[in-house]
């Protein structure tokens, strides 16, 4: 019923997968930071016009699905001359769906921290900047990083939809093989086998993280 | 710019809605058949029983650790070849859909019904109501307040979600949209542009609403 030498022989395709599957999410994520750290930067600091732009971004990409961001980006632009491949698409998308959920948990963070500490800090002479990497962001780390962390599984997990774009990742390498041999249970099985291997170990080293940087209550 | 024409081809705009119409379908009947399922695994969860407990939680975190796509695919692929039981692609989205939506309702359910303090069961039987009074008249108004707002953003989840049923070939509006755009192709080369980003913002006026109304929700029950 079960064919194990079918998992041993096509178990290298599922590898390709995940190198795919986590190439498209690291640079993703990456984006996906910096993206939120200027949104939130922005939002924060309350500088006018850019706090609309960010704020209108910010709707737009958590109201829309990625699939559809990405057939937009991948079919759709290139018909006015923005071309594009594949990877690039991924990664700008994966960038532009997670940058606000970034900048949501970070802006949490930031805002979490009273004005008045600021004042204080001030007032004992630091400077913008001081107060700023010594008082603000130390505290405000400890209340994103929840945030942050489950942000960076999700990402993981909505990159599965790249394969829709045909990016050898996972999720593809899976489909692929049931097509190809109708070996579905062995498919399936590897697929879940694969992203338990990525996944459970980027959760359990988030659960550390939101520990180690919970200075408020450690 | 003679692209956007292809949107005022007749039949283009009617088809893309009636495509729309399927895919606010399907969430809108997963939404309503998580809300029991959610509510019975979110009371489930917060039982003492150990076996009832760890199956729970291995419900919760297979459904949380695996993408959605990956459990269609199981769902759609898996439970054909399983059973003989020949479930359609739409059959396997609102499946999916229920199992999902149902788990995360769950979870806050439970985190809804765990943050009353004790002492408000107590203080119920101490003036002398039943078991299901202090439920219905002290526990539920303040566990929905907390729950609701999560609930909602929860239904814009899952209508985004929706738009993976394509995947599976179910016919919504990203299918429709592909159909147009392979129709047109030699009249309008780059209608896929127009075609795509109607549809986009066909996602945004649906899911734009609940997030608005998710988050006024919350600023208005934030204090209490």
């Amino acid at each position: 019923m079960f064919d194990w030498s079918f998992v041993s022989k096509y178990a290298p395709f599922f590898v390709n997968g995940a190198w795919m599957t986590l190439f498209i999410s690291v640079f993703g994520i990456a984006l996906a930071i910096l993206t939120g750290l200027v949104c939130a930067g922005i939002e924060t600091a309350k500088i006018p016009v850019l706090k609309q732009i960010t704020s209108v971004y910010i709707e737009i990409s958590r109201n829309t699905p990625l699939l559809v961001q990405l057939y937009f980006l991948y079919f759709g632009l290139p018909k006015i001359g923005f071309v594009w491949d594949a990877e690039t698409c991924a990664i700008i998308g994966l960038g532009f769906l997670g940058g606000s959920y970034m900048a949501e948990a970070m802006r949490a963070g930031l805002q979490s921290v009273p004005q008045i500490q600021r004042e204080n800090a001030y007032m004992l002479g630091f400077s913008k900047w001081q107060t700023l990497t010594r008082v603000v962001v130390p505290q405000a780390v400890g209340i994103s990083m929840p945030g942050v962390v489950a942000n960076v599984i999700f990402l993981i997990k909505e990159s599965s939809v790249v394969s829709a774009i045909a990016l050898a990742d996972v999720m593809y390498m899976a489909k692929d093989l049931m097509g190809m041999y109708y070996n579905t249970y062995e498919s399936l099985f590897m697929l879940i086998v694969t992203y338990l291997i990525i996944l459970l170990p980027i959760s359990i080293l988030g659960t550390w993280l939101e520990r180690r940087f919970d200075y408020a209550r450690r | 710019m003679q692209g956007a024409n292809i949107l005022l081809e007749p039949g283009v705009f009617p088809r893309l809605l009636q495509g729309l119409w399927v895919t606010v379908w399907i969430a809108a009947v997963s939404v309503g058949l998580s809300i029991p399922v959610g509510l019975i695994t979110g009371w489930l969860m917060t039982l003492k029983n150990p076996i009832i407990r760890f199956i729970m939680r291995f419900y919760l975190d297979f459904i949380r650790i695996m993408p959605q796509l990956a459990l269609l695919f199981i769902a759609f692929y898996g439970i054909a070849r399983m059973s003989n039981w020949n479930l359609d692609a739409t059959g396997a989205c609102v499946l999916v859909f229920v199992l999902w939506g149902g788990a995360e309702l769950g979870d806050l359910v439970r985190g809804a019904l765990q943050s009353i303090p004790q002492i408000q069961y107590e203080t119920a039987y101490m003036l002398g109501m039943s078991n299901w009074q202090s439920f219905v008249h002290v526990i539920l108004p303040q566990a929905v307040r907390r729950l609701l707002p999560g609930a909602v953003n929860l239904s814009t989840r899952i209508v985004k979600t929706t738009s993976l049923a394509v995947l599976l070939g179910v016919v919504e509006v990203i299918k429709v949209g592909q159909q147009i755009i392979d129709a047109n192709r030699f009249q309008y080369p780059t209608g896929t542009l127009w075609v795509y980003g109607v549809i986009f913002v066909m996602y945004f006026i649906v899911c734009w609403p609940l997030s608005l109304v998710a988050h006024a929700l919350e600023k208005r029950w934030a204090n209490d």
